[in-house]
């Protein structure tokens, strides 16, 4: 026994994520319309709130003394909020459905695949999702007009990140969930981030101490991420965003791995 | 038969599984042979279940010594489950699929090339009469068509041994014969199979040796007829009689049978010779409504270790 132990190859968790993402594809093959609606959302958005409301507000000072036009300032918010409400969505209701009606990861851990290759497989096929997004969203950015600096390209790394972040988290969130009304919890927390994370007004409106409190909201970390990329005002505190969210995300995944090898391997 | 020159395929010593306070499974012991077909028959929530999804790597053990092809499952379950088939309790097929890539998504997960997961999936639809269905969607399936593309996909790696977890509970009689008929096939292929049931005559038809649990441990060990032989006579005169003429002095049935079980509603008497024990009733004066003779099954078997109340 001990012989056959050490001449096999040892087995790498996470390996067969890929089997997981190449499940999820063979499903979005016919249900691609998903995929199409999670492109539009930001650019719904973009076209009312960016030029609809835009239309309203006239141009906004960014701290260098720069004027940007509303809708340059608020669409690398709303691209970062749509990289955390795509990433909950799938973390949290595609999940649970498959973690507590279908049985798909029993299934799944009847093979050689383990429970770190379905929290990978699951959160980096978030991230894939997140991803197409993102490419969708700098595109019609684009087409509209609305990039302003050249670094805007790193703003699809950093929705990836965001989409980490939040799918990890919000993933570890869905294994405590029992019933669908569990939900509204998670949404009683994303509802006020996607509205108050300085996503569509600087956060200077914020009064002490409730903008330092606000920055450290994960979404505000985030959106001030992809700001500075799009506005081209990079500084320093770029590497605590990346930080704050890398560290979110790992936490995340880490429980995640936890919590399935707990309600699965029982 | 397990045999010394034989290592086991499965090989268990006070194997124990505890959730929390509770005791499911209480120091087994048991071996399985390879190519042997080996069943877990007992009530609902004897243990069964917990014990094969030990063996299916996907319950850790509490205590005691598992061995599942040679390897350790606490360290070795990747390896193991890449030459385990596995056919739950409850169907685990992904509605998301249709039918064949069902099968084919899989084998995938063992690691197969897209062709060969393929080119199994069609062979393995055959094999379970479902080609036809190959593109449908798996949630019209009926639960035998179900229970049928279930053991299909347990089937894509190949295994060495099959662990099938009441593969026949809730299916009408001709879709079971369709499964035990498949299941035949297999075991004269050489896979080993591991089943639980609570199903006599499947245990009768498909198992070379089972193991009878009852309240997470094992009673009894044998073949079919061995545990017949062990555990009840040859035969079973079954006396049924009207509501109020049910004889109320039992000691009238004393020295016919070696054993005798007093229903609500009947008498059975556990004798060698059958017939001989109903012509000596019939000389004391005792007047059934109905007077069968039987071969004893495992049934009686069954019965006799577990108790006749019901078990929730």
């Amino acid at each position: 026994m001990t012989s056959l132990s050490t001449i096999a190859p040892a087995y790498q968790p996470g390996t067969r994520a890929a089997r997981l993402i190449e499940r999820n594809v063979m499903v979005y093959r016919r249900t691609w319309i998903m995929l199409v609606s999670g492109f539009f959302e930001p650019v719904f958005y973009l076209l009312a709130i960016g030029f609809g409301i835009g239309g309203l507000v006239g141009p906004i000072l960014l701290p260098s003394g720069e004027h940007v036009s509303y809708a340059v300032f608020v669409a690398p918010g709303l691209l970062a909020s749509s990289a955390m409400n795509g990433a909950i969505y799938d973390s949290t209701f595609n999940i649970f459905f498959k973690l507590r009606y279908a049985k798909t990861y029993d299934a799944m851990l009847s093979t050689p695949m383990a429970v770190t290759d379905v929290a990978v497989g699951e959160i980096a096929w978030a991230l894939i999702r997140g991803t197409m997004y993102a490419v969708g969203f700098l595109v019609a950015m684009a087409f509209l007009g609305l990039i302003k600096s050249p670094l805007i390209v790193f703003a699809i790394p950093g929705a990836m990140l965001i989409g980490f972040a939040f799918a990890a988290v919000g993933m570890a969130a869905t294994t405590w969930v029992r019933r669908w009304t569990d939900f509204d919890w998670i949404f009683v927390v994303t509802l006020p981030l996607f509205l108050f994370s300085a996503t569509f007004y600087p956060i200077t409106v914020y009064p002490e101490p409730l903008r330092t409190f606000v920055s450290l909201t994960p979404l505000t970390q985030g959106v001030e991420l992809l700001r500075s990329l799009a506005l081209g005002t990079v500084g320093p505190d770029i590497l605590v965003h990346i930080a704050y969210l890398l560290v979110m995300g790992l936490v995340g995944l880490v429980v995640v791995d936890r919590r399935l090898a707990r309600l699965l391997l029982k | 038969m397990a045999t010394s020159s034989e290592p086991a395929l499965i090989h268990a010593r006070g194997l124990t599984k505890r959730f929390g306070a509770f005791t499911a499974v209480d120091a087994v012991d048991f071996d399985v042979a390879p190519g042997e077909s080996f069943g877990f028959l007992g009530p609902n929530g004897a243990g069964k279940t917990s014990t094969v999804r030990m063996i299916g790597c996907v319950s850790p053990v509490t205590e005691g010594v598992l061995t599942v092809l040679g390897l350790d499952p606490a360290a070795d379950s990747s390896r193991i489950k890449s030459r385990i088939g596995v056919v739950p309790q409850q169907d685990t097929l992904d509605m998301e699929l249709t039918v064949r890539e069902n099968l084919v998504i899989y084998g995938r997960y063992f690691d197969l090339s897209r062709r060969e997961a393929g080119r199994r999936a069609d062979e393995l639809l055959e094999f379970v009469q479902l080609g036809e269905r190959a593109k449908s969607q798996v949630e019209p399936l009926s639960g035998g068509m179900k229970r049928r593309l279930t053991i299909a996909r347990s089937l894509i790696n190949e295994p060495s041994l099959l662990l099938l977890d009441e593969p026949t509970t809730g299916l009408d009689p001709q879709a079971r014969h369709l499964l035990w008929d498949r299941l035949y096939r297999l075991k004269q292929r050489g896979v080993t199979l591991v089943l639980t049931t609570h199903f006599m005559d499947e245990a009768e038809q498909l198992c070379d040796r089972l193991v009878v649990m009852d309240k997470a441990k094992i009673v009894a060990v044998g073949s079919p007829r061995e545990l017949i032989e062990q555990y009840s006579t040859r035969e079973v005169l079954e006396l049924r009689f009207p509501a109020d003429a049910a004889p109320t002095d039992g000691s009238i049935f004393d020295g016919v049978a070696s054993r005798v079980e007093q229903l609500p509603d009947r008498v059975l008497l556990y004798a060698d010779d059958g017939e001989a024990a109903a012509v000596v009733l019939h000389e004391r004066g005792v007047r059934p409504e109905t007077s069968l003779v039987r071969r004893s099954s495992l049934e009686d078997v069954f019965l006799r270790l577990t108790g006749r109340s019901l078990i929730e």
